[in-house]
């Protein structure tokens, strides 16, 4: 199969999957104690990534902003800078990219072992649809808790943000905090929850399909995984050029 | 006892009735790719009756009960279960059927992530019973297979024997007319197998459970086609040999190479078989 085919096959597949969890949400059974287990392992437990990642990243904004800011004489915008490149680019992407690398993979390897052992078969065999159980919590898990840690992401990123420019550049940190304030349109803040909507979806189609479409025994499950991982991430990536483009368009973004 | 269905014959106008077979294939040819897995196989499986699919490894065994359970769908030909054509049976319409067949796995292929009362419990959780009625079942399922120590324990802490017989008995729970073992004996030692196969003559004796026995082992040959289950005066279930004045009926083998039927009949007939490549198999030869 040629490079184009296989990813059309593969686009297809993953398009499938995405619309069979979807039809599932409007039927019964509905796996509440799996989705409430998921968000929690997703959610909660990828909070300190999260975190410190948000953290940092608003700190070495500051830090390589600052002395350009303060060139022109202009230091007292650098908590509206940062909190634009956060809110509506940053956040969400690393958040994305954090959340891929750890949930993505341990989805995509705990699915892919599960085909392996034939579990997932049993479940078939069992009268179980593997999409209503496994892959419906996960994807829905995903696009309800990674909006919440990117707000969690921008937060500590504003705060790491703050504490650099006080403690580095002596900046007071009420002039940080005004220019925050200032800086943060309303559209800035639905376009930083919009994105990680689609990215959740992203990551959890990608991960349950790798996961699912596992083969080759042990040596298998780590290929999907790292293919779970490098595809979502990718995705990701390319998604949020497009996802910014029309956000602007819609929200009538970036007319600073 | 036995479901019957009202079948036209074509040259008279009379209908006469027949026993549906719990399980029929009819001309089935599977591919994968430009491989041909199975070639034009027609197998049927009569009410109560053990049918054991013999052969190496790549025979196309295995893929025969994964068509049945509807896992694979195949290029043409038709399944039926219960006289049900479940061939065209999408996901959702194989579930009810699904219902009525319990399938033992090769490695077990148990949940490893939740106890031995999970995965025996499964099903009938998935069907929504109480959890007393599943309480109950479950241990009368593990008492069956003689693992009712087992049940708080994890699959991590069962031996292979062990994980076969949760294995069987997950199968079991909700009572199905079916069972499908693929390759469950397979790396066990032969006393452990021996076990298994008990197990199977028992539901195929003392419960009338039709089943599929996928192997590649002569010694399960051995043990399923020759004796048989009783119980006695105390209520005891023993186990006896068909010797030379009885001959079991409801077992029959049946020979796989290369993804056609190469034998089809009893033991005896398995061991008299002129064919070079099953007497060359009897006797473990390549």
């Amino acid at each position: 199969m040629n490079p184009l085919t296989r990813f059309l096959s593969e686009l297809q597949e993953v398009s499938l999957l995405i619309w069979r969890a979807f039809i599932s949400i409007f039927s019964y059974p509905r796996y509440y104690a799996e989705t409430i287990k998921q968000m929690d392992l997703i959610g909660v437990g990828s909070l300190p990534i999260v975190l410190l990642t948000g953290f940092f990243t608003g700190g070495v904004l500051v830090l390589q902003v600052f002395p350009t800011l303060q060139y022109y004489s202009i230091q007292n915008e650098a908590g509206n800078s940062v909190a634009t490149s956060l809110i509506r680019e940053l956040g969400p992407v690393l958040s994305a990219l954090m959340v891929s690398g750890r949930i993505g993979a341990a989805i995509s390897a705990e699915l892919g072992s599960m085909v392996v052992s034939q579990q997932i078969d049993a479940m078939r065999a069992l009268g179980t649809d593997p999409i209503r159980r496994l892959v419906l919590p996960r994807i829905f898990s995903l696009v309800v808790m990674l909006p919440l840690l990117t707000v969690a992401c921008d937060i500590l990123g504003l705060i790491g943000g703050g504490v650099v420019a006080s403690s580095i550049y002596n900046q007071d940190y009420h002039v940080f905090a005004t220019s925050v304030r200032v800086g943060i349109s309303t559209s800035d803040l639905v376009s930083g929850l919009i994105k990680p909507l689609f990215f959740g979806l992203i990551i959890g189609a990608v991960a349950c399909h790798k996961g699912l479409s596992t083969t080759g025994g042990t040596a298998g499950v780590g290929r999907s995984t790292t293919d779970a991982v490098v595809i979502a991430s990718i995705w990701v990536i390319i998604f949020d050029f497009f996802l910014s483009k029309a956000l602007q368009y819609l929200l009538d973004l970036g007319q600073l | 006892m036995f479901e019957t269905q009202k079948i036209e014959t074509n040259n008279s106008s009379d209908p006469f009735w027949t026993v549906v077979p719990a399980i029929e294939l009819r001309d089935v040819c599977l591919s994968f790719d430009d491989k041909l897995i199975l070639d034009n196989i027609s197998v049927s499986v009569r009410r109560g009756e053990c049918k054991i699919i013999l052969g190496r490894s790549g025979g196309g065994k295995s893929t025969i009960v994964r068509l049945i359970l509807g896992l694979l769908k195949p290029d043409s030909g038709r399944i039926l279960v219960d006289g049900e054509d479940i061939t065209d049976y999408s996901e959702v319409e194989m579930m009810p059927v699904r219902q009525k067949i319990g399938m033992v796995f090769q490695e077990g292929a148990l949940f490893d992530s939740v106890s031995v009362y999970e995965n025996v419990a499964y099903r009938l959780r998935e069907q929504g019973h109480e959890e007393a009625e599943i309480e109950r079942e479950v241990t009368r399922m593990l008492e069956f297979v003689d693992l009712a120590d087992a049940i708080n324990k994890m699959p991590i802490e069962l031996s292979g024997g062990m994980r076969r017989r949760v294995g069987i008995a997950r199968a079991l729970i909700g009572d199905p007319s079916i069972l499908l073992f693929d390759e469950p004996t397979a790396g066990l030692d032969p006393p452990t197998a021996r076990t298994i196969c008990e197990l199977v003559i028992k539901l195929r004796d003392l419960q009338d459970v039709s089943s599929i026995f996928v192997t590649h082992e002569m010694n399960n040959v051995e043990n399923l086609s020759s004796e048989y289950a009783t119980v006695n005066e105390k209520g005891e279930v023993v186990f006896e040999k068909e010797g030379d004045k009885l001959c079991l009926i409801n077992t029959e083998i049946l020979m796989m190479r290369n993804g056609k039927i190469i034998f089809n009949g009893t033991d005896e007939q398995l061991k008299s078989s002129d064919e070079v490549y099953v007497k060359r198999f009897i006797r473990g030869e390549r």
